[in-house]
């Protein structure tokens, strides 16, 4: 299975290939990609510079614009794309149909993958995007079991790739317009979550309010470690109880399903994390090789332990175990 | 302008549902209505029944019917479910994943608000697909309406104009969660919320509302104050989205501000009392934050 690490920098990029990836995703600096955060991303040369250097080690680099185009600026992501495949892109990773259609018919021989940001669930859905583009991987949604993941596998005709690590999305990824609600920007239009721009804390008597666009997302005893408002991830008040009424503010950690997802037939596995320094790349990178190869040897990944790197310090099998279905 | 009534996204008893519908057919002056559980799979078999009985009251009633598919398709039974949906030929589907366009692609099909159309060539490519009508994604902003319906001058765009804004879908269950129950062990508990189940802040701010694996807003979207923009932006169809008040009332207003009979601002003040205890929004439309209100 291909490991796919994350890269918001060129430094990461080199970080991550170092530390054993067989691929990093990474986008441009602009809103074409999912995670338009401030100083971060590749400008043209960059990624040229980046591309090279994967390419001389060996590796691959997957583009990922993966936003939906502003209506009238379809050209900004078209252009994006065009850039992209002569930088020497292995592969883009694209969401919205009308770039997918772009790309496909401009660049019939670049090799497509369906981002996450489709909501691609199941294999129809899939074989839509393989007929209608020549996609030849999907990124799977983290809503899927490794059950559900070795059916979709066997029955479709491209790739798939799955999450194993890092932040979870709550919601149908692509689907959700939460943080536009509270806070006016999207990941599907702007390539942001719950942005910094719009959070806020207050600290009071009874410890640590952080707020989204206003809106009280969770409130830190003084003892407690204050998490970042993603709003999904929050503490609210209902009729038959407070809490975290979504999900808890855990981390997907499949170290302990490599096994599965190898036997489910998945092409490759994908680390979330643009966002994330160098040293989390690094490690998170590192710890992944290591398991993948001790499965290659035929042994049992060893365990090692990821908490620093995970959201309040707490890991979960999300989705893939569904305990709550 | 047409107005078009959009599928009821909560838990209805069965009788109280074919009840509405059939008052809709007789009483709303709406020109197209969207039917169907779209919103979980499991609550499906309850409206079987009366399916058949609703759509041929409202076609008698000369309204265009669409039948809408599950938002979020991933068992089965639910592949199967949509497979069948899409073989029928007598009623137009209405898309709300594209799960549905493997089989519907090249023939006539409507397009829901949770089909991700955010630009004119994403539409223009759903058009060259068989798309008659597209509801569009309820975060656009009038700029990026405006712009997709100039380039289509031949299909319905539809915007989300009244109700609760669908914000999100999940494979998990919130009502069951809360419940302490298992998705598959549902009880169907959100049956006891008609009009969903509040969540508020922990500074009980009001903010979302939980409806099964949908999460939606608390504000009611109101754009009855917009018509004459929304107009002149090309937007062909306001869709009114049921909420547990009086919906035949809600289109009448709408229908009479569209017809010129009513003012916005006397039908805004008509529709805050036939929905109390609700903050309108009208945000996104505008470009601004989703709940905000001017």
């Amino acid at each position: 299975m291909e490991l796919i690490c994350p890269a918001g920098t060129p430094s990461a990029l080199r970080s991550a290939i170092d530390a054993g990836a067989d691929a990093v995703y990474c986008g441009f600096n602009d809103e074409t990609n999912a995670r338009n955060f401030p100083g971060l991303n590749f400008s043209r040369d960059e990624l040229r510079k980046g591309i090279a250097f994967a390419h001389s080690r060996g590796a691959r680099i997957l583009v990922a614009i993966n936003t939906f185009p502003r209506a009238a600026s379809v050209a900004l992501w078209q252009r994006a794309a065009d850039d992209a495949v002569d930088a020497g892109a292995d592969a883009l990773i694209v969401a919205d149909i009308g770039l997918m259609d772009y790309v496909a018919r401009r660049h019939p021989t670049q090799r497509l993958h369906v981002s996450v940001q489709a909501a691609a669930a199941n294999p129809d859905a899939i074989a839509f995007y393989v007929e209608s583009f020549g996609a030849r991987r999907v990124v799977l949604p983290r809503v899927l079991s490794v059950a559900e993941i070795a059916e979709i596998t066997r029955e479709v005709s491209c790739e798939t790739e799955v999450f194993v690590f890092g932040g979870l999305c709550v919601m149908a990824e692509g689907r959700c317009s939460l943080s536009s609600y509270a806070a006016g920007k999207s990941p599907n239009m702007q390539g942001v979550c719950s942005p910094a721009s719009h959070v806020a804390y207050e600290e009071t008597a009874q410890g640590t309010t952080s707020r989204l666009g206003g809106f009280t997302i969770n409130r830190f005893a003084p003892q407690e470690a204050a998490g970042y408002p993603t709003l999904c991830k929050g503490r609210f008040s209902t009729a038959h109880g407070d809490g975290y009424i979504f999900e808890d503010p855990v981390s997907l950690d499949a170290t302990m399903l490599l096994k599965g997802l190898r036997s489910a037939g998945v092409a490759a596995l994908k680390i979330e994390g643009r966002q994330r320094g160098r040293a989390y790349i690094e490690s998170v990178v590192r710890h992944f090789r290591r398991a993948l190869d001790t499965l290659e040897d035929g042994n049992e990944a060893d365990i090692v332990s990821l908490k620093p790197f995970t959201e309040g310090q707490a890991s979960t099998l999300g989705a893939y175990r569904k305990t709550w279905r | 302008m047409q107005l078009s009534l959009g599928p009821v996204l909560y838990n209805w008893a069965p009788e109280r549902w074919r009840d509405f519908y059939f008052r809709i057919a007789d009483e709303a002056p709406v020109d197209v209505v969207s039917v169907g559980e779209i919103v979980c799979s499991k609550r499906s078999p309850f409206f079987a029944d009366h399916l058949p009985d609703v759509i041929e009251r409202l076609q008698g009633a000369g309204k265009q019917v669409l039948l809408g598919s599950l938002i979020l398709v991933s068992l089965r039974r639910e592949r199967r479910q949509i497979g069948e949906l899409c073989a029928a030929d007598d009623v137009l589907v209405e898309v709300n994943d594209l799960t549905c366009l493997k089989s519907l692609k090249g023939r006539p099909h409507a397009i829901g608000p949770f089909v991700n159309i955010y630009n004119e060539t994403c539409a223009a490519y759903h058009v060259r697909e068989g798309a008659a009508r597209i509801c569009l994604p309820p975060e656009l902003p009038l700029s990026s309406v405006a712009v997709i319906a100039a380039a289509l001058p031949d299909t319905v765009v539809e915007i989300f104009a009244f109700g609760r804004v669908p914000l999100a879908i999940s494979a998990r269950c919130y009502h069951a969660r809360l419940h302490k129950l298992s998705k598959d062990n549902c009880r169907f508990v959100c049956e006891q919320d008609p009009d969903g189940l509040a969540l508020k802040t922990l500074d009980q701010q009001d903010f979302l509302t939980i409806n099964g694996v949908q999460t939606l807003s608390h504000a009611c979207t109101s754009l009855v104050g917009e018509i004459e923009t929304l107009r002149e932006a090309g937007v062909g169809s306001l869709r009114l989205s049921p909420q547990d008040c009086d919906m035949v009332e809600i289109a009448k207003t709408f229908r009479d501000v569209l017809d010129g009979r009513s003012s916005a601002e006397a039908a805004s003040g008509r529709l805050s009392g036939l929905y109390p205890g609700v903050a309108f929004a009208n945000g996104f439309v505008r470009g601004k934050p989703g709940f905000s209100y001017a």
